[in-house]
């Protein structure tokens, strides 16, 4: 199966640098102004496509006897409106319902890429289209997953701040979850130290906070990262057992089957716990203290 | 693995589809979903709404059709005590015209008895004197008689 790559020689470790590299264009000077196109092209291309499919059936949606693709956007729906039901109970179809919708139709589809075939997609769609490197799944770049997550991590300042103003925000930072000082006239020795020591209250406060919002974003993004860039890996070498020869393309087959099937639990299980703790984080901002 | 602008172009991109879903996709399918909601809740309201009419009209009919059978049977023990009434009267009026038709035959034939009667009578009259005129020839004397008879003439 890898053997269109024969001409550079082939060893196992040019073979999953090739596939797991960018196609990365320098847009400025540094290291940070590169766009991987392929992350970024592919993303955009599979946002239209899914929520473009659920608009199209939305604006024509009735309310009479729907149709069989409206009664299969609808039961998304449900699915989603139902989940964010259960944890946010606030007015969740101004904004969250809705987002949560797109994190979990964009991320499925995004995962779901990881189900096309690496090499048969180079050697028969990306290579004649020039395109020497280029990878499918947008989720396996820590770019996409990091920046779903920091959308969501802003958001969730925005709604804590919206919601109980920006006084109670940073009151909520020093003073939850281990609760505020007592400042009362201290009433002998003890009451004394007390006092004295109260402003480290503050402090494991705003540290626990802190680690709270940095450890947000970053577990949100790395699992869903890890996952589908892991799974990414395991197609690769199971690519890699098929070029060693007819047993290892016949095993190679089998096996990648096999992971694909599973692969299909965890592409929808990671699009959906995406989808959750986006929703739990947006509706734990909205929560006081 | 390197962090670059990608992840400010993909947060654009989150961006713009969030905006997309919340102003585009959510509404209308919300609408349409809803108001089905509505209308199979007001369809079943309907439903349980008539189901109870439907009882009241069971009730309502069964009351009717229980009047109507009081009514008809009332009707019938009418009709039936009217029935025997007018044979009753029936039977009455016969027996008084068969007694009345009896009275007048019973009266003429005592009058034709009695005319009989008469004409008997009357012929047992003329029986006696044509008997008696049969025994006078017999025993007349024309002797003393005219005698009888001149001495009559003569006391004249």
């Amino acid at each position: 199966m890898a053997t269109e790559h024969a001409e550079q020689a082939l060893t196992p470790s040019s073979y999953i640098t090739h596939h797991l590299s960018f196609n990365a264009k320098p847009i400025g000077d540094g290291s940070f102004w590169v766009l991987n196109y392929d992350s970024f092209i592919m993303s955009v291309l599979l946002g239209v496509l899914v929520m473009g499919l659920i608009w199209w059936v939305a604006r024509s949606a009735t309310s009479s006897v729907p149709t069989k693709g409206q009664a299969f956007v609808e039961l998304i729906f449900g699915f989603v409106d139902e989940q964010v039901k259960n944890i946010f109970h606030g007015n969740r179809h101004s904004f969250i319902a809705p987002t949560a919708l797109t994190v979990f139709l964009w991320v499925l589809a995004m995962n779901a890429m990881d189900f096309l075939p690496v090499d048969v997609m180079h050697h028969f769609v990306y290579a004649p289209l020039g395109l020497e490197h280029w990878r499918s799944v947008p989720t396996s770049d820590i770019n996409t997953t990091f920046a779903l997550a920091l959308a969501v991590w802003f958001l969730m300042i925005y709604f804590s701040i919206k919601v109980k103003g920006l006084g109670g925000w940073i009151h909520e930072l020093f003073c939850a979850p281990f609760g505020a000082p007592n400042f009362a006239i201290p009433k002998n020795l003890g009451g004394v130290i007390g006092l004295l020591l109260s402003p480290l209250l503050f402090v494991a406060n705003f540290a626990f906070n802190l680690i709270e919002y940095i450890s947000k974003p970053l577990s949100h993004s790395l699992r869903l990262f890890g996952n589908m860039y892991a799974g990414e890996v395991i197609f690769l070498l199971i690519g890699l057992w098929a070029a060693t020869g007819v047993t290892g393309t016949i095993f190679g087959a089998i096996l990648g089957a096999g992971w694909s099937i599973f692969h299909i639990l965890i592409v929808a299980l990671q699009a959906f716990i995406f989808m959750m703790l986006t929703v739990v984080y947006l509706a734990m901002a909205h929560e006081s203290h | 693995m390197n962090i670059n602008f990608t992840l400010i172009a993909q947060a654009i991109a989150f961006a713009v589809l969030i905006w997309f879903t919340v102003k585009f996709v959510w509404p209308p399918l919300l609408n349409a979903i809803e108001v089905r909601q509505k209308e199979i809740a007001d369809g079943l309201a309907a439903a349980s709404e008539g189901k109870n009419s439907l009882a009241v009209a069971a009730k309502q009919s069964e009351v009717t059709l229980n009047e109507a059978k009081h009514k008809a049977s009332e009707i019938i023990s009418q009709a039936e005590k009217r029935g025997s009434q007018i044979v009753e009267d029936a039977k009455g009026a016969a027996k008084a015209e068969g007694d009345r038709i009896i009275a007048g035959a019973k009266a003429e034939i005592d009058q034709e008895v009695n005319r009989a009667k008469e004409g008997l009578r009357a012929q047992v009259s003329a029986l006696a004197i044509a008997g008696a005129e049969k025994i006078l020839r017999k025993e007349i004397d024309a002797k003393a008689h005219s005698e009888m008879l001149s001495k009559l003439a003569a006391e004249l």
